[in-house]
């Protein structure tokens, strides 16, 4: 994977995401308090939000290009988005959540079939549930499945865990695990968890106030807890 | 009740029901412009739309009357070009319960528009649907009850219409009479039974249409609203 980020300037509440980077690891994590631009810079990859100027390249295909006005919109970016607050769609069952994505008559054979994700989620007996009836765990695994099910060629994860209380945590981060061992996707993986990090995550970029402070690779001895943080 | 009676009151429904679908797909697409969307000259336009709810309707009725008799610009082109005439026909009541209404339902189906959080419509799009689809999977059904709201109100104060109707459609029997235009003229004639008569059926067919629109909108308690 190669996402390139160059050039980035978004404007946000009172300040301006400004970053410049190359991200070549398969799990990057984008780790830093709330309100530091993280949900922004995610959106702002998703086709969500226009920035005053960005370059964004992932693999060969130019997605945003504000020098030539491209923009390639949301619905053709192949971004699997899963949000923080999982916008499941209340009025649909789990199961037309789950296939939202794959009906899209615009993409080819869907790269990931419905069956195998729903088992690497342990999703199968909640098909003809209502989203509203589901567990948070349980929420979290149909909104990641539907994203898988889209056939993105990147997952953005928002802060999947956090509204999860520990006990769940530590059920759902081995379904993330085999989510990428399994199928091999390169994510951007949103927290302000060090653990999470250093569970699932290849590479870790620290965003305060818009800018990347700190790069290092995710492991304990790479990037020591820092001091000046809680 | 007797045969003419019911004649008012069957073409004042199907009129007024008529007229709530017809400006069904405008008011839709102006509510969702206004909700979802920022364009110059916005503000301009919700004044605009929102003018027939605080004109009076007399008022409205007169323009639409300029407007749509045979000398007037739409009316002319109506005559000539397709040899339609909407003044003083069932037509003209049709349009002048349309432009009375048109108001509510734009406003309340704005309203239910807003309601709708857009990270659905925004993530539906990250899943591959276009603009069209988002409306027809997401926005509409999650704003449908809101929508549902607004029709029964449109429907409702289409079926009291007066002012307008009359200088459009004037009182006609058997052609546009309607309830509120039948119940005035038996008052004016002394004919207080045909007018409580009448009455009774406009209460019972206002207080169904409201009732209906409260039950509605009490219940759109969706957890997709924001």
């Amino acid at each position: 994977m190669k996402l390139l980020l160059k050039n980035i300037s978004l404007p946000v509440a009172d300040f301006s995401i400004e970053v410049d980077v190359e991200l070549r690891s398969p799990v990057t994590a984008i780790f830093g308090p709330s309100g530091a631009g993280k949900t922004s810079l995610l959106d702002l990859i998703a086709g969500l939000r226009r920035p005053a100027s960005a370059f964004i390249q992932l693999d060969d295909r130019v997605l945003t290009d504000t020098a030539v006005k491209t923009r390639v919109p949301p619905r053709r970016r192949e971004m699997g988005y899963v949000p923080q607050d999982l916008a499941l769609f209340p009025h649909l069952s789990v199961r037309q959540n789950l296939l939202y994505g794959q009906k899209s008559g615009s993409r080819a054979a869907p790269v990931f079939r419905f069956e195998h994700v729903c088992e690497v989620l342990a999703i199968q007996p909640l098909a003809q549930r209502r989203v509203t009836d589901l567990s948070g765990g349980e929420k979290q695994r149909v909104a990641l499945a539907r994203a898988l099910l889209s056939s993105p060629r990147l997952l953005l994860l928002d802060e999947p865990l956090a509204r999860l209380d520990q006990a769940l945590k530590a059920k759902i981060i081995p379904h993330l695990r085999r989510v990428r061992d399994e199928f091999h996707l390169p994510m951007l993986y949103i927290t302000h968890d060090r653990r999470e990090v250093l569970a699932l995550c290849d590479e870790v970029l620290e965003l305060r106030r818009g800018r990347i402070t700190n790069r290092a690779r995710a492991t304990a001895t790479d990037w020591p807890v820092n001091n000046d943080e809680t | 009740m007797n045969a003419e009676e019911w004649q008012i009151v069957w073409f004042t429904a199907w009129v007024s029901a008529l007229s709530t679908l017809v400006i069904l797909p405008f008011g839709l697409a102006a509510a969702w412009l206004l909700a979802r969307r920022d364009w110059p000259g916005k503000s301009l336009v919700e004044t605009v739309v929102t003018m027939p709810l605080v004109m009076p309707p007399v008022a409205t009725g007169l323009i639409l009357l300029k407007l749509l008799g045979r000398r007037g610009p739409l009316g002319r082109f109506f005559h000539e070009t397709l040899n339609l005439d909407i003044v003083f026909t069932w037509r003209g009541v049709l349009i002048a319960l349309g432009v009375m209404s048109f108001p509510l339902l734009v406003l309340c189906a704005r309203i239910a528009f807003d309601q709708v959080n857009p990270r659905f419509e925004q993530i539906a799009r990250t899943l591959g649907a276009g603009e069209g689809r988002v409306f027809f999977t997401i926005t509409l059904p999650l704003a449908w009850r809101g929508i549902l709201g607004g029709m029964t109100l449109a429907f409702a104060r289409a079926l009291g219409e007066f002012g307008a109707t009359i200088m459009v459609a004037g009182n006609i029997p058997g052609q546009t009479s309607t309830l509120s235009l039948s119940i005035f003229q038996h008052v004016q004639l002394g004919q207080d039974a045909q007018a409580y008569r009448l009455l009774g059926v406009s209460v019972a067919l206002a207080f169904l249409a409201v009732w209906i629109s409260e039950c509605l909108l009490l219940r759109s308690k969706w957890p997709g609203r924001k």
